[in-house]
């Protein structure tokens, strides 16, 4: 029995929830390495800046942390109540890192309280700093331990379904499974990466509003540096994710390139419109599909022809795939720019249009993180559990679905604007300058 | 024992766990509000703020952890449960994101907002009564099976006494429970002011507490005549509770070893939780889902357990840790210096 308006209102709310959740969740998992490194870095150099740095960040992203816990607790139940059937067979199957990502996120919730609470009780600042590598581990373990769960979804393996029931389970089969390592891997990549260049932007915005203080200055050299690093490691497993896709899910890459038909030396699609069936104002470059997949320019690269029609993803992802891509590059070219420009003293890093462009990189990043969600997750339809389980025998059977999803969005809009004026209001009333000059005045010792 | 025992034995006592710091929580968010509203905050908010900024985000944990391992290890509550319970949890949920969010945009953003702090505190207050209602659920006579799928009878769950019952004994023992704590904690504080007023709120619930629990037994008898056949069987466990309220409340009035008071707090109602449920036992959810035909497969359930153990030897020593700096640390409780980051 399946409840046609009940999937598709379950569809729509769980990506309402989770387009949210994961602006916060990314923060979630890359803030913690930040604010880690601007403290290693202040102990190390002994200075302030950078211990105020880690303090200001820390401070800013409780508010965040905040919503991301409420916001995880609403998929973490969501998941039972919008998709019962899907959980009762998950359940059996891949409950393990469900029940790990719990763990990882309750050891980061002790230790935060604890780092946040605990920032003059040690006279050896290095022991309070021990204190965010639990932070750090737990929120990437647990980033890790979901990611799991959905690459299971992507990829699922460690049973047998044998007259229908499911049998031979071997759970960490199901957890290794080969979606995993790219998954994992991107996520946390471009989490780190988003966040870099989330912080970054806040600094290019100071300079960019007149502020001239050397405390932004070496917030965003040090924030380039690292959104370098990331983006540079989020292209090369970009490119390992297309390759495991071409092995492994050929259909998403088939839908997602508006590859149609089973050929060698296959050319990339890039931008284009698709009308009627037929690609338009497209810019092809050839053979760069083939490369993509297999590392070869001659590579045979399956394309949608080779699946039946109601296992087509639908042809739209490509889009996402474009503007995701796209927002990757032109980050990478923003942060390879400006280490290039303080290298040799070129100026127009302190221009008004690159900073401009640095200020639009942290709101870009989280744009290129929900399309990468969407291109993922819409990209595996039909599927909630691909090969096994289609997404419409998941579902709810529920009535009411539509009216919580009016409910839910009214929340999160309450949520975002609360997060956005609270955090707006504790720096605007307590700017660096305001900050260091007070704690000249205390005459404290900083580390 | 089985592995569908060890299973709820762990489940069980997370969500004791859940209730106990949860109705702390719950509580000191209403007192909170009420002491802002009321242009008393000078005397409640230091103590509140200074227990629960460190742990209110481990608190929402504990309940992950209870709805993530239900469906871990007993994977066909999710397909009953989730199924009926979309309305009901979806309002609890709706509450616990405003609390929590609204609590933290008030503690660490706008110090002493009122709009934010009711927000919270209210929102804290309905809750318990939101998630109160799937314990009336499980007790059976609210879910029909329609085919194969089972359909809430919101009509009848909200007509019933004994829903309103569980409601009440929940609020107010949320109040109860945050007060007594509470007391206990700004006596280590030396705050007398805030010990005074947080005793004064304790006494006053004792007193509705004792109907409201007395009331529920007393519904399950027209209810349910099963549950209250098993209800009965354990009667010595409600009575050991029942004597150690009594004990609590004497050294609550007398003002003597507030520290025993609060261990014997504790104890009652591990006893109450834990008697209720045994008489719930085999039944997840009365009389579709028993504990041993929605149980996962071996290799899960093993697996589960490890995970538990491993995780369970992380989360002791963290627990300890975060305990002893901000509950047992005499100098952060009494506010010896400003640690907020």
């Amino acid at each position: 029995m399946i409840n046609e308006s009940a999937v598709y209102w379950s569809r729509i709310l769980m990506e309402v929830t989770l387009s949210f959740h994961i602006v916060y969740a990314t923060i979630g998992v890359g803030v913690p390495i930040m604010i880690m490194i601007a403290q290693w870095i202040g102990i190390r150099n002994n200075d302030e800046h950078y211990i105020l740095m880690a303090r200001r960040w820390a401070r800013g992203f409780v508010i965040t942390v905040a919503v991301g816990v409420v916001t995880g607790t609403i998929i973490g139940l969501q998941l039972s109540l919008l998709w019962p059937n899907f959980m009762q067979t998950a359940g059996q199957l891949i409950a393990l890192p469900l029940f790990m990502e719990t763990f990882a996120f309750f050891f980061e919730a002790i230790f935060l309280g604890i780092y946040l609470y605990t920032w003059d009780r040690f006279e050896n600042q290095k022991k309070h700093m021990l204190l965010l590598i639990p932070v750090a581990i737990g929120a990437s373990m647990s980033a890790v331990f979901i990611t799991i769960v959905n690459a299971f979804m992507n990829a699922p393996q460690g049973f047998d379904i044998v007259d229908g029931q499911i049998i031979n389970i071997q759970p960490l089969v199901a957890m290794f499974n080969p979606a995993m390592p790219t998954k994992v891997a991107h996520v946390l990549v471009t989490a780190y990466m988003t966040c870099a260049f989330l912080l970054a932007s806040i600094a290019a915005y100071r300079l960019l509003r007149g502020s001239n203080h050397i405390y932004h200055k070496k917030a965003l050299y040090l924030l380039m540096k690292i959104g370098f690093i990331f983006t540079a490691a989020t292209i090369l497993i970009g490119d390992f994710s297309g390759k495991y896709l071409a092995e492994y899910q050929p259909e998403k890459l088939a839908a997602a390139e508006w590859h149609f038909e089973t050929s060698e030396n296959a050319s990339l699609v890039l931008f284009g419109l698709l009308d009627d069936g037929e690609v338009k104002y497209a810019l092809k470059v050839p053979y760069a599909l083939s490369i993509l997949a297999y590392s070869n320019p001659k590579a045979e690269v399956i394309g949608l022809d080779q699946f039946p029609i109601d296992e087509h993803p639908p042809l739209s992802i490509h889009y996402l795939f474009n503007i995701m891509v796209i927002i990757g590059m032109f980050m990478f070219a923003v942060s390879l720019l400006y280490l290039l420009a303080i290298w040799r003293r070129w100026s127009f890093v302190r221009s008004k249009w690159f900073r401009a462009g640095i200020v639009a990189g942290g709101p870009l990043s989280i744009v290129a993180i929900e399309t990468g969600w969407w291109l993922a997750e819409v990209g595996r339809q039909p599927w909630v559990m691909r090969g096994i389980m289609r997404t419409e025998q998941g579902a709810t059977t529920s009535s009411y679905v539509d009216v919580m999803l009016i409910l839910f969005s009214i929340l999160y809009f309450i949520l975002a604007v609360g997060s956005i004026v609270t955090l707006h209001r504790m720096f605007k009333n307590n700017p660096i300058v305001k900050e260091l000059a007070a704690r000249n005045a205390k005459g404290d010792d900083v580390v | 024992m089985t592995l569908q025992l060890i299973g709820i034995c762990v489940l069980w006592s997370f969500l004791f766990g859940y209730v106990i710091i949860a109705s702390i929580d719950f509580g000191a968010g209403f007192y909170n509000a009420y002491s802002v509203l009321t242009n008393r905050s000078d005397v409640l908010s230091d103590i509140i703020k200074r227990y629960l900024s460190p742990v209110w985000e481990v608190t929402n944990v504990f309940l992950v952890f209870f709805f993530v391992g239900i469906v871990g290890f007993f994977p066909q509550t999710a397909y009953y449960y989730g199924t009926i319970l979309l309305v009901p949890v979806s309002i609890s949920l709706i509450l616990l994101s405003i609390r929590g969010a609204y609590y933290a945009f008030e503690s660490y953003g706008v110090t002493g907002h009122k709009g934010y702090a009711t927000a919270y505190g209210i929102a804290g207050l309905f809750i318990p009564a939101s998630l109160s209602v799937v314990l009336t659920i499980s007790e059976g006579g609210f879910v029909e099976l329609v085919g194969n799928v089972p359909k809430l009878n919101y009509k009848a769950l909200f007509v019933s006494p004994l829903t309103w019952s569980i409601v009440v004994l929940s609020i107010v023992a949320v109040l109860y429970i945050s007060a007594v704590f509470l007391t206990w904690y700004a006596r280590k504080a030396n705050d007398e002011i805030a010990a005074n007023l947080m005793r004064k709120y304790g006494l006053i619930w004792t007193i509705p507490l004792a109907i409201a629990a007395g009331g529920i037994l007393f519904e399950f008898r027209g209810h349910n005549p099963f549950r209250f056949e098993k209800v009965v069987d354990v009667w010595w466990l409600f009575a050991i509770s029942g004597l150690l309220f009594l004990i609590t409340t004497g050294l609550l009035w007398t003002k003597k070893k507030y520290g025993l008071m609060v261990i014997l707090l504790f104890t009652q109602f591990a006893f109450a939780f834990f008697a209720y449920g045994i008489s719930h036992y085999p039944y997840l959810l009365y009389p579709y889902l028993s504990i041993n035909d929605s149980f996962t497969n071996n290799e899960m359930a093993i697996a589960l357990i490890i995970a538990f153990g491993l995780g369970a030897l992380l989360l002791i020593p963290s627990l300890y840790l975060l305990f002893k700096l901000f509950v047992f640390n005499k100098d952060y409780v009494r506010g010896a210096h400003d640690d907020h980051a």
